[in-house]
């Protein structure tokens, strides 16, 4: 499962990039992890703070091992960064985990309850795994932003990041406006090559939320099973007080035992089910949504080039007319926009290329690294199976005796 | 206690079993059962070599009312007053799972065709199971009927087992319903009235000492039936969330071209076995744990029942009392009064001695008191009747799970104080014991 061979015969044409990066095999010596969650300040202003550690051996940075304190907003200050640098040249930029007014409030407000510090792992978790996966990303890794939010231990404050700034307001205004104009696109797609790879993650995208859709609710019941049981059990243990009968009366005490360590190894595999199967499954979600931005980016490379083209096709007309009509100093101001317009045309035309081609690689890279994260997490989530199979065994084995001694 | 356990060891149920100490004189059981639309039709097939009977063996044709009807029948039967009296079974219900099969035909196209078949095929197989629950049900009540020696000859138990046409018996109209409710209203009421009435004694601790049991015991355990039901419900819930993941993993690996594909057939092979395991898991619980509980807390419902009923018959008593003293100040209808009271006083006095034969529960203690009441007669000896130890319910279905059968089968032993026969050496110091209360 480690070595990246070249996989058998394919359906689709892989392109020469693709299989460039693949047989790579990204060898990074960078561990992140995000630990520590601290509440810090009091009331509505207040936040948690992150020990967000690295590990390197990279010559790249000062020291091998350091770390920093971050918020929930620089997290989400870095990915727009990232994202205003890279998403339009076809990098595939990962997304940062969402904000949730709902989560948050309740943590500021101080409750305790088990509800807040599953939200605040949850979270903790989620933005373990963004940073995992940007430091991954070989060109992402060399951007200095990314260096600074490792690295120095003042972050400038990102702002623009709040949901009711004007920043966020104009940020939805964009996306909207972004939807009307993909659907009026119409793109003459050259190459085959990137109609099946969209159809591809189209369907994988569909596939992928009915999954999540149902392990949602199994960790769900789960959850319910776990609660359930331990009512049991103490029904149980009472059951057991009030039985005159010595034996018996034992065996149920020992029976609301057994059921009350079993309601833990339900709470634990709810867990499992949750953040090995559920969160691999709403990342990728996230992240397929990302890849369909990266080609929607292509679409409009193409419309800013076929643009061009024809505003440079007008100006040759207008110039065509005026020499026609014989004024000299329009038919100079027409060469001079010809000349800036095939200019434009030519840029559309590389720009247009280039970001094809860092499509292309990085969809290579995804779907190595898709691949590869599945197979990691089924492998995890199955040995979380069997081990509470095998708990359970262990718990009924021991609770035999007692049943069988009640006669 | 040893004795009460040697009793209950020689029930070794793999299946339903008649107590062999009830002889085989009358065997009954339910060989067939039919389920149309509303009602469920019982074949009910007795083998007898009694004399009453015209045949040795027959069968009839019951449903579900007529069932209700013979226990009522029991119930109101002031001679068996002083017994606990197998509770009734309860209605067939297939309500919640022909909801669900309705929700599911209804259902969403989004569903592919495997998926729907799986949840068919679930659904169909908790039909069965309710349908086999409640076959067994009707027919341990018959057993234990046919098992108790007084019970099994009562007259209107022949009739029903013999009487070849319809009983006519129909379902209680919303009327009658409304009146046994309110009368059940009104018979808690009256328990709690009675109980915490300051001028009435328990004059035995035996029944002091099982009462306070029993309360506790029966709140006990149906709060642990109910939460069973839960724990098997969700447990249910989740073998059926399975089906969905299943479906959802086998298409993304047909869809998929690389090392993956494989990963994710497996993965969906995996979680349909893990479903049907599981779903056999919920259904083990169910019919084990869960039917058991609710067996005991029928049972100690009923023997709540028995313990009311004597302490009605002891209110009478002292009420008859107290208007025997009334009239006899007044020197007025004192026969009346007398012979009430004496009829009040016997039916007492019967009701505490069949109770107290019946759980012979730690060791009797003499009651305090003997009969000194002028014109009251000695009781003829109490009644050999006693409630022998009931089969165990265990309907007939394959159990391979070695664990569970095991524990079952140990742990059905019923609680003491409602098993075994009555030790023989003491019976002697309980027929001194039968005391009609004291001191007045």
């Amino acid at each position: 499962m480690e070595s990246k061979s070249i996989s058998a015969p394919v359906i689709f044409d892989r392109s020469r990039e693709e299989i460039e990066e693949e047989a790579n095999g990204d060898v990074f010596d960078i561990e992140i992890g995000v630990s520590d969650p601290e509440k810090v300040g009091d009331g509505m202003n207040a936040y948690m703070a992150y020990r967000v550690t690295t590990k390197t051996s990279l010559s790249m940075f000062s020291k091998s091992e350091f770390s920093v304190k971050r918020r929930f907003s620089d997290f989400l200050g870095l990915h727009s960064k990232l994202a205003s640098k890279y998403l339009h040249v076809g990098y595939i930029v990962p997304p940062a985990p969402e904000k949730s007014i709902v989560g948050m409030t309740k943590v500021k407000v101080g409750k305790e309850d088990s509800s807040s510090t599953e939200f605040v792992e949850k979270r903790r978790a989620a933005l373990e795994r963004y940073l995992q996966r940007t430091v991954k990303h070989p060109t992402l890794l060399q951007d200095p932003d990314l260096r600074q939010f490792l690295e120095s231990s003042e972050l400038p404050r990102a702002v623009n990041t709040q949901a009711l700034s004007g920043a966020g307001i104009l940020r939805m205004v964009n996306k909207a406006a972004d939807a009307v104009n993909k659907m009026t696109i119409k793109m003459n797609e050259s190459d085959a090559w990137f109609e099946e790879k969209q159809q591809q993650f189209e369907n994988l995208d569909q596939q992928l939320r009915k999954l999540h859709a149902s392990v949602e609710a199994l960790v769900c019941h789960r959850k319910e099973l776990s609660a359930n049981t331990a009512a049991f059990a103490k029904s149980a243990a009472m059951l057991g007080n009030s039985e005159d009968h010595t034996a018996l009366s034992r065996a149920l005490s020992q029976l609301a035992e057994v059921e009350e360590k079993i309601d833990q190894l339900h709470q634990e595999q709810a867990f499992a089910d949750f953040y090995m199967f559920s969160e691999l499954l709403s990342d990728y979600i996230r992240l397929i949504a990302a890849v369909k931005g990266v080609f929607d980016h292509r679409m409009k490379c193409w419309q800013k080039w076929e643009d061009a083209q024809i505003t440079l096709l007008k100006k040759r007309e207008t110039e065509a007319k005026m020499m026609v009509a014989n004024k000299p100093d329009k038919i100079q101001q027409a060469k001079n926009e010809i000349r800036e317009w095939e200019a434009k045309v030519q840029q559309g035309e590389r720009d247009f290329e280039q970001i094809s081609k860092t499509i292309r690689k990085e969809v290579g890279r995804f779907e190595a690294k898709r691949v590869k994260d599945f197979k990691t997490v089924i492998i995890k989530y199955l040995e979380s199976l069997v081990q509470t199979q095998q708990q359970l065994i262990k718990y009924w084995e021991a609770f035999l005796p007692e049943a069988k001694a009640i006669a | 206690m040893e004795g009460r356990q040697e009793a209950g060891k020689e029930n070794k149920p793999s299946s339903i079993s008649v107590d062999p100490q009830g002889d085989s004189s009358l065997q009954v059981e339910i060989s067939d059962a039919v389920s149309e639309r509303d009602k469920v039709k019982f074949t009910v097939q007795t083998k007898s070599c009694l004399p009453h009977f015209a045949q040795t063996e027959f069968s009839v044709v019951r449903q579900h009312e007529e069932f209700i009807w013979l226990h009522d029948a029991y119930v109101e039967n002031e001679e068996y007053a002083g017994l606990i009296i197998p509770p009734a079974p309860p209605r067939p219900d297939f309500e919640a799972s022909r909801e669900k099969l309705q929700k599911l035909g209804e259902g969403d196209s989004s569903i592919t065709r495997e998926e729907f078949a799986k949840m068919k095929q679930e659904l169909e197989a908790e039909y069965l199971a309710i349908f086999k629950k409640t076959v067994a049900m009707h027919e341990v009540f018959l057993q234990r009927l046919a098992a108790h020696p007084t019970l099994r000859r009562d007259h209107n138990f022949f009739v029903f087992l013999e009487y070849g046409q319809d009983l006519s018996v129909r379902g209680k109209n919303r009327k009658e319903l409304l009146g046994g409710f309110l009368r059940n209203i009104v018979k808690s009421a009256d328990e709690a009235l009675i109980t915490s009435m300051s001028g009435l004694k328990e004059v035995d601790d035996f029944f002091e000492h099982e009462r306070t049991f029993l309360l506790e015991y029966h709140t006990r355990i149906r709060d642990a039936c109910l939460r069973a039901d839960r724990v098997m419900q969700s447990h249910k819930c989740l073998a059926d969330d399975y089906i969905p993941i299943s479906a959802a993993l086998s298409s993304l690996g047909t869809q998929e071209v690389n090392q993956l594909k494989t990963s994710f057939f497996k993965l969906a092979e995996l979680f349909e076995r893990l479903r049907k395991l599981e779903g056999r898991v919920a259904s083990d619980e169910d019919l084990k744990l869960s039917d058991m509980l609710r067996y005991y807390m029928r049972d100690s419902q009923a023997a709540k029942d028995l313990l009311y009923r004597r302490l009605r018959a002891l209110a009478d008593y002292e009420n008859a009392n107290k208007a025997l003293d009334k009239a006899r100040t007044r020197n007025r209808e004192v026969r009346t009064a007398e012979s009430n009271q004496q009829l009040c006083c016997r039916r007492f006095e019967r009701l505490s001695d069949s109770a107290k034969q019946g759980k012979p529960h730690g060791s009797a203690t003499p009651a305090t008191g003997q009969p000194t009441l002028p014109g009251s007669p000695l009781l003829p000896p109490p009644p050999q009747s006693s409630w022998i130890s009931s089969p165990a319910v265990c309907p007939p279905s394959v159990r391979t799970s070695s664990s569970w059968q095991s524990w079952s089968s140990n742990t059905l032993r019923p609680a003491p104080s409602f098993s075994g026969t009555p030790l023989s050496r003491s019976r002697g110091s309980l027929r001194a014991a039968t005391a009609c209360s004291g001191d007045f």
